[in-house]
C-alpha cells in the first residue's frame, strides 16, 4: 500500500523484505519470544543483522518514530513496518506476532504464581523481583538521561524538568493527565525558544 | 454453582466489577495510552494511583508482583499491562486494560506516522522531542519509586537494587540474572 522511504535507502538494502504476512508473524513472534526485558535490541538483531529486511539507518530512523509517538516503541516500529510492506493487514500481523505467544505465557505464569501464593516462598520471590524490577526501570532512566546533555533547553533545565515530574507523579501522587497538561506545553514552549535559529 | 467459580474467577476475577467499572478500568487505561510518550512503563505511577489508591482493587504488593511478573517473562515489556489486567478482573480485565493500552496510541500511530516521518526535523516536531526528554525521565524515576512501596524497609531490598542499577548500567548482560536472584532471595524470605 504504502512505500515511504524505503525506496531511498532500497540501494543500500541488502535484501528485499517479508514476502507474506505469516513471514512477517514468525519474524516478530521470534523476536518477542527472545525479548527478556525488552525486545528492541533484539529486534535491531533480527531485522537488520539476521533477515536484513532494513539497513541499519532505516531501523534507527523508524525507531526515532516510534519514539515520538505515544505507546511502546516497539509496537509502533512493528505496526509502520508491517504497515510499509502489507499495508493494514502487516501492520497487524506484526503487532500479532508481537503479543500472541508472550501473552499466553505471562497469563500461565500469574496463574502459576496466583496458585502458589499461599506459600511464603512465592509471596518473598515476587516481592525480591519487585525490587529488581524498580531497579530496571531505574537503570533506564540513567542510561537515557546521558542524552539530556545534549538537549537544547540544557541541562540545569532539564535537571529541573525531571524533578518536578518525579516529585509530583511519584512522591505527591497527582494525576498523570494533569502533570503533562502543565509541564508538556511549558516545556515544548522552552524547547521552542532554545532551537531558535 | 460451586464447579462454576473458578471458571467464573478466571474469566471475571473475584472482585465483582460492575459495568461502570469495567468502562472505567478500559478509560483509564486508553487516556494513559495516549501518554506514554516514554513507553507504556511511564504511565505506571497513575496506573497505581487508580488501581490501588483510588479503587482499591489490588494492594501494593500484588501491584509490584504484576510488574515483575512481566519483566521476568519474554516478551514486549507493556504486557505488565494485561498481568495487572488479569489480577482485577481475569481475563476480561485483561481485554480491558490490554484494548485500553494498545488501541488509542496504535490508531494514533497508524495515522499520523508518515505525517510525523516527513516532519521529523521540523522545529515544532524537535521542540517536542527535546521538551518530553527530560519529563519522560522523570516518570521513569516516579515509576522505579512506586515500585519500591512494599519492600522499602528492607535493607537487602535495597542492596539489592544498587546491585541490579550497577549490574545494567556498567555490563551488558542480561537483566534475567538480576531477576533471577532477587526471586532467590525473596523466597528465602531476605527481602
Amino acid at each position: 500500500m504504502s512505500v515511504g522511504p524505503r525506496e531511498a535507502a532500497s540501494a543500500e538494502s541488502p535484501a528485499a523484505g517479508p514476502a507474506s504476512l505469516t513471514e512477517i508473524f514468525l519474524a516478530f513472534n521470534r523476536l518477542a519470544l527472545q525479548g527478556f526485558g525488552g525486545v528492541l535490541p533484539v529486534a535491531q538483531r533480527e531485522l537488520v543483522e539476521r533477515r536484513r529486511w532494513l539497513t541499519k539507518q532505516e531501523f534507527v530512523q523508524l525507531l526515532s518514530i516510534g519514539q515520538v509517538l505515544p505507546g511502546p516503541n516497539i509496537f509502533n516500529m512493528a505496526l509502520i513496518f508491517g504497515d510499509r510492506h502489507f499495508g493494514w493487514r502487516g501492520g497487524a500481523a506484526a503487532l500479532a506476532g508481537l503479543l500472541a505467544a508472550p501473552l499466553v505465557i505471562v497469563l500461565a505464569l500469574t496463574l502459576l504464581a496466583r496458585q502458589a501464593a499461599h506459600l511464603p516462598q512465592v509471596a518473598g520471590a515476587l516481592r525480591g523481583m519487585g525490587m529488581v524490577a524498580a531497579a530496571l526501570i531505574l537503570s533506564t532512566a540513567v542510561k537515557v538521561s546521558g542524552t539530556l546533555r545534549g538537549n537544547a533547553m540544557g541541562l540545569a533545565t532539564c535537571i529541573a524538568l525531571a524533578a518536578l515530574t518525579t516529585a509530583a507523579v511519584g512522591v505527591l501522587r497527582w494525576p498523570m493527565a494533569l502533570v503533562l497538561a502543565a509541564l508538556g506545553p511549558a516545556a515544548w514552549s522552552v524547547a521552542w525558544w532554545k532551537l531558535r535559529r | 454453582m460451586v464447579e462454576a467459580a473458578p471458571v467464573n474467577d478466571l474469566l471475571f476475577g473475584t472482585l465483582a466489577l460492575t459495568g461502570a467499572d469495567w468502562f472505567g478500568l478500559f478509560l483509564h487505561f486508553a487516556m494513559l495510552s495516549l501518554l506514554a510518550i516514554g513507553g507504556a512503563i511511564t504511565t505506571v505511577p497513575d496506573m497505581h494511583r487508580f488501581v490501588v489508591a483510588e479503587r482499591g482493587w489490588l494492594d501494593d504488593a500484588t501491584f509490584s508482583g504484576s510488574v515483575a511478573l512481566a519483566q521476568a517473562a519474554p516478551g514486549p515489556n507493556v504486557l505488565f499491562v494485561a498481568v495487572i489486567g488479569f489480577n482485577v478482573g481475569g481475563l476480561a480485565g485483561v481485554a480491558a486494560t490490554l484494548a485500553g493500552s494498545l488501541l488509542p496510541s496504535t490508531l494514533l500511530t497508524y495515522t499520523v506516522a508518515r505525517w510525523g516521518e516527513q516532519r521529523r526535523d521540523q522545529r515544532g516536531v524537535r521542540a517536542f522531542t527535546e521538551g518530553m526528554a527530560p519529563v519522560t525521565i522523570g516518570l521513569l524515576l516516579a515509576t522505579s519509586w512506586i515500585l519500591t512501596e512494599p519492600t522499602r524497609t528492607s535493607a537487602v531490598g535495597w542492596l539489592l537494587f544498587a546491585a541490579t542499577v550497577v549490574w545494567m548500567v556498567r555490563t551488558k548482560w542480561s537483566p534475567l540474572w538480576p531477576i533471577a536472584a532477587g526471586a532467590v532471595a525473596g523466597a528465602l524470605g531476605w527481602v
